[in-house]
């Protein structure tokens, strides 16, 4: 098991967010958590990368080590754990290029980098293509291309991605999955959250739903799509 | 016409002092969004570590223990002054603003105020209430450039302030630290996403602006040898205003509205009695904000503070 998270409980301010989640995923896997708006998706991907604080008591271990007892920037720098969050949030004063050359800060090995931004071009070659525009200026595609890119740089045991179909047409969100198993074939590990819940099945293998911040159901994306009550709550019937 | 470059040449050694201090407001806002009320008083310690250093030195070369000329004391003093000023800048963050990130920002605020007391009247408890007097280590000498009297003092200021604010461009450009500012500067909340440290980049942040503060401490020790705890007021106010109309964390802005305060303060008071001289270049001052009220290079921006 690569990643466990148990009994994971979150507080903003004294509203409970989470209640106690519980998941795991193995090296190699991509895993989708699907739910409504407001079901507890974002938060529990921001506990995981803590950007936000768990409650006492939630565990999350990755490895085989405690996760919790480093802070956010070691979750990326030494854990590898990277997180591509809601609305992508990219530096929009800052080139592309600058982008995932910042994603690559707390890295040592100057020359793998170098490939690993090869790499990202050549998964995206749209981004090569504007290397010198400022982040803001990009279209909503290419800014979640570049938003997948600096995560492929800054840490890619694991992924976290928060909603990347949010805001793209329909081939440029194939585009964007089909990097992303591209990515996953080569080693990295994937957690997905998606209101597109159709989507996330069918690009995830196993799946978790999660209600009013609790899991209530799992199980492969198979046995997912064809459950009557995952059809009729999020498949639209 | 030479009354008017004679005044300019006034104009840009304040200029250089304003724009010295508004740098280092500007980024603390533009990168951590608060304000380091305290500024005006790191000013002050800067310009009273470079009292102490160049004090301590010039009496080492006195007693004969270190053959350098005064030129070079005041080289000296500038570097190791600055050095020992970014840690005052870094223990202000770390004891006063770093427990206070995530506080509202009035709170933040007073913070500043509180720390800017403390320094004052530390300096008071640790020196006594009489003025220090900086030691010469210029000469002065007056050049007359067709009619212009220009001083080597002078000429020194501006040179310095602007070669600083030319280091501090680059840096902010080409490095990655530099980078992480311009990021964090952009969006705080997702920085450490990029495993960035967020800490290491504010305290670098006040380090560097309070280096600053610093060097025009001494740089204003040189041009008006006496100094006093509370100098640092009125400056810390001037340089604020600089800052803000610089337009939020704007290098660029921050140099330029610096050297425009020298310049509106100086031929106001050309024009006018010296008495209204700050009544009218803060009313001009004034006007200019109510038209851009984001400053010369500060852009609309919508804060995102949660992730």
């Amino acid at each position: 098991m690569m990643l466990s998270v148990e009994n994971l409980t979150v507080y903003y301010e004294r509203i409970k967010a989470l209640h106690g989640v519980g998941f795991n995923i193995d090296e190699g896997e991509i895993v989708c958590i699907i739910g409504a708006n407001g079901a507890g998706k974002s938060t529990t991907l921001r506990a995981v990368s803590r950007m936000i604080p768990a409650a006492q008591g939630s565990k999350i271990t990755f490895q085989g080590e405690n996760l919790l007892k480093y802070p956010a920037d070691k979750v990326v720098s030494v854990l590898g754990i990277s997180h591509v969050p809601e609305g992508r949030r990219l530096f929009g004063n800052l080139t592309v290029f600058e982008n995932l050359k910042l994603a690559a800060f707390a890295r040592k090995d100057k020359h793998a980098v170098e490939k690993d931004i090869e790499r990202v071009f050549s998964i995206f070659p749209r981004l090569q293509e504007r290397i010198g525009q400022k982040s803001g200026t990009l279209s909503g595609g290419e800014q979640q291309m570049l938003a997948i890119g600096r995560a492929f740089i800054s840490g890619r045991r694991m992924m976290l991605l928060d909603e990347p179909s949010m805001g793209l047409a329909p081939l440029l969100m194939m585009n964007v999955f089909e990097a992303l198993k591209e990515i996953n074939a080569e080693g990295a590990t994937i957690l997905l959250v998606e209101q597109n819940a159709r989507l996330a099945l069918q690009f995830a293998k196993r799946g978790y739903v999660l209600e009013n911040g609790s899991v209530v159901l799992e199980g492969s994306s198979k046995s997912l799509l064809e459950n009557e009550d995952v059809k009729k709550a999020y498949l639209g019937g | 016409m030479v009354f008017f470059f004679q005044n300019l040449v006034n104009a840009l050694q304040w200029g250089s002092f304003y724009a010295l201090i508004a740098l280092g407001y500007s980024m603390v806002y533009g990168i951590l969004m608060l304000f380091n009320f305290a500024h005006g008083d790191i000013f002050m310690v800067g310009a009273y570590i470079g009292f102490g250093v160049a004090t301590g030195l010039t009496m080492l070369a006195a007693a004969g223990t270190l053959a350098i000329p005064n030129w070079m004391i005041l080289v000296l003093t500038i570097i190791i002054s600055m050095f020992l000023t970014s840690f005052v800048g870094i223990l202000v963050e770390r004891v006063g603003y770093r427990p206070l990130r995530d506080a509202p920002r009035a709170s933040a605020a007073i913070t500043g105020l509180m720390i800017g007391i403390m320094l004052e009247t530390g300096n008071l408890i640790l020196l006594g209430a009489q003025r220090v007097r900086f030691p010469t280590l210029i000469d002065s000498a007056t050049y007359n450039i067709g009619g212009v009297f220009v001083t080597n003092k002078k000429i020194m200021i501006v040179i310095v302030s602007i070669g600083l604010m030319i280091a501090l461009h680059q840096f902010v450009q080409r490095t990655k630290y530099g980078m992480a500012m311009r990021a964090m500067a952009f969006d705080y909340v997702v920085i450490p996403l990029m495993g960035v440290p967020i800490n290491l980049i504010a305290a670098m942040t006040f380090a560097i602006g309070s280096a600053l503060a610093a060097a025009a401490g001494i740089l204003f020790g040189v041009a008006y040898p006496v100094l006093d705890p509370y100098m640092g007021i009125v400056f810390g106010w001037k340089a604020f205003v600089a800052a803000i109309l610089g337009g939020r964390g704007s290098i660029l802005g921050a140099t330029l509205a610096g050297f425009l305060l020298g310049f509106i303060e100086i031929f106001v008071a050309m024009i006018f009695p010296s008495t209204l001289r700050d009544l009218i270049a803060y009313s001009i001052i004034l006007v200019i904000l109510a038209v851009r009220p984001h400053g010369f290079f500060g852009e609309p921006y919508s804060a995102k503070l949660r992730l």
